[in-house]
């Protein structure tokens, strides 16, 4: 007896060693994540002068909110965050219909030279980015798209990738529903909106989140295929603003705040889908 | 002879036009492949051959690009490379490439130590996800003043504990390695952190009670249980990590370097977008794309030729 309630007390205060050393660990870990965001802050409410004083301020003095504006009245801010917003949801929605058109016929169709073309599309996703941009480059400078939307969203539309993640979604649904709408009347098509997607919602959504993202941090396809102020999504915007501002550290910080504020706003209401919601891409192997 | 008709005719739909409709679902997708991916390969592989700077008459140059690409010359002094950028380039590369397995393991050991359900399991998860959601740009801009060397946060604080810290960025021998801290620390709490979870998660609950039964401590369930379960995600993301990793380091030198000081942080993905689009060298661009593409390919084909067959599916 005695000894049980022993052991039961070493295994407690085991534990809670355990616990604290876990706090400690993720605890340093989490400022480590957390002091560059606070000093970024910092930065961007401070004098141009107090930047350089040593040892570093933490709390601005004045907090200077002017800069902000300043960073945001020297280019066009609004208009990076408009055409950031268009193109992105126009690509995921893009993405998301001809992927999901295509893998229908992959999963479900039958027609000659199917698996020989899957294949194909499978091959071409090891094609890295730069082999086939100086092509499409040249294409859209002939046929004069470059500096257009239609040059940031259409050649991105067709991903290999997309049509290859639903195709393996689709090929999980399970026949007997396909067949039991197909005897009820319903066409290809209807099978395609009633059945297949409706059930494919969480992989739609983990395509839809990836498409956006990648869509939204996209950096070398629009750097070069946009000349214009009016035409440059966020990431170029604020590339741009550097070349402006090379060691204007507070508004440079500004402006860095002002791109990254409404995703990260996104995120924390949205935490639990991404944090936990990855899990739908399911990797096994 | 009415019936073998009847079956005639029947085989003759199981031809092209029978299949009109799945042709059309695949129709809108295969057309942008075909001018977007499958054309450009070709016309790129055309190119590679070439000199062309998109104003003047393309001019065929057979081999030329790949022989001074990859080819080497008799000097006084010894053998010397015919672009030897190229091959400083590719070094560069390489080097952020030996920091895969380092970040990998770190955010194993994230995910690890996320595998919990303590009070406040969501809020460290959200807190070392930040960097994955922020704007790669503007955590860019970021480190570039945390590196900056008189007035940013790193060499205030190494100068507090005494130490003299290094120019950084505009150091030839620091200006890799910092770039590849900064990937790590973001990295720490990414995807990658949440694929492990998810494999994590996914090792049967049962292992780890017949081991407890068996006495085996902390260490032994890893090595034997947990390890053995994730190897298809860690051979997943070491893949695709490679991969990207070829293909990586343009976005973060062209806003914290310019690919400086003295090349020291250009990759091979920068020297193709100074080729083409800053020089409109169409055509030695090309070739410098195609032998990234080879590069890429043998990687991920050894990774599945030695590192596949360890993997156990359990």
């Amino acid at each position: 007896m005695m000894t049980r309630l022993e052991s039961k007390h070493r295994k407690e205060a085991k534990s809670a060693f355990g616990k604290t050393v876990w706090y400690l660990v993720l605890g340093l870990g989490a400022i480590t994540m957390l002091v560059p965001f606070f000093w970024m802050l910092s930065t961007s409410l401070k004098e141009a002068g107090a930047v350089f004083t040593f040892p570093p301020q933490w709390i601005p003095k004045p907090i200077l909110w002017r800069n902000y504006a300043d960073a945001w009245n020297a280019v066009p801010f609004g208009r990076f965050y408009l055409n950031s917003i268009f193109i992105s949801i126009s690509q995921t929605f893009g993405v998301l219909l001809t992927s999901s058109l295509a893998a229908y016929a992959f999963a479900r169709l039958e027609f000659p030279g199917r698996d020989k073309l899957f294949f194909l599309y499978l091959a071409t996703m090891m094609l890295p980015g730069a082999v086939t941009m100086i092509p499409v480059f040249i294409l859209l400078k002939m046929v004069g798209w470059i500096d257009t939307y239609k040059a940031l969203i259409i050649p991105g539309l067709f991903t290999a990738y997309g049509t290859f993640l639903l195709r393996q979604f689709f090929m999980s649904i399970p026949g007997d529903l396909e067949d039991a709408a197909r005897i009820d009347g319903c066409s290809k098509m209807g099978i395609y909106r009633h059945v297949v997607i409706p059930l494919s919602k969480p992989a739609l959504a983990t395509l839809g989140t990836m498409t956006f993202i990648g869509s939204w941090n996209s950096f070398m396809w629009p750097l070069i295929v946009t000349n214009s102020m009016e035409k440059k999504t966020l990431p170029i915007g604020l590339a741009s603003f550097q070349g402006l501002y090379t060691t204007d550290w507070t508004l440079l910080m500004a402006a860095s705040i002002i791109v990254m504020v409404p995703t990260l706003v996104v995120f924390i209401f949205n935490q639990r889908f991404f944090v936990e919601g990855i899990k739908l891409s399911g990797m096994k192997g | 002879m009415k019936k073998a008709g009847a079956t005639g005719t029947k085989k003759k739909k199981k031809g092209w036009t029978a299949h009109w409709g799945a042709y059309l679902f695949l129709l809108p997708n295969l057309l942008g492949f075909l001018a977007f991916t499958v054309g450009p390969t070709l016309w790129s592989l055309l190119l590679s051959f070439t000199d062309w700077d998109i104003l003047t008459p393309m001019k065929f140059v057979g081999f030329a690009n790949f022989a001074k690409l990859l080819g080497f010359h008799q000097t006084a002094t010894g053998l010397a490379a015919n672009d030897p950028y190229f091959w400083y380039y590719l070094w560069n590369t390489i080097f952020y490439m030996f920091f895969i397995p380092v970040s990998m393991a770190l955010s194993l050991l994230m995910a690890l130590l996320m595998n919990k359900k303590f009070k406040g399991i969501t809020a460290f998860r959200t807190i070392y996800f930040l960097p994955t959601v922020c704007s790669a740009v503007a955590l860019c801009l970021l480190w570039r003043w945390l590196y900056n060397p008189d007035f940013g946060l790193i060499n205030t604080f190494l100068a507090k504990i005494g130490v003299t810290g290094p120019e950084w960025l505009s150091s030839t021998k620091w200006a890799k390695p910092a770039i590849a801290l900064m990937g790590l620390w973001g990295g720490l709490g990414g995807f990658n952190t949440i694929l492990y979870l998810a494999a994590l998660q996914g090792v049967p609950r049962q292992l780890y009670d017949a081991a407890d039964v068996d006495g085996a401590n902390y260490w032994q369930k890893f090595r034997y249980i947990t390890l053995p379960s994730i190897t298809p995600t860690i051979f997943f993301i070491f893949v695709m990590s490679c991969i990207g990793g070829f293909q990586g380091g343009f976005m973060s030198a062209y806003i914290m370097t310019g690919g400086g000081p003295a090349g020291a942080t250009t990759t091979i993905d920068y020297y193709i977008y100074n080729n083409a689009y800053q020089w409109f060298k169409m055509g030695y661009a090309s070739s410098i794309a195609w032998v990234l593409f080879v590069l890429v390919f043998t990687a991920t084909l050894l990774n599945w030729k030695y590192g596949g067959r360890k993997v156990k599916y359990v």
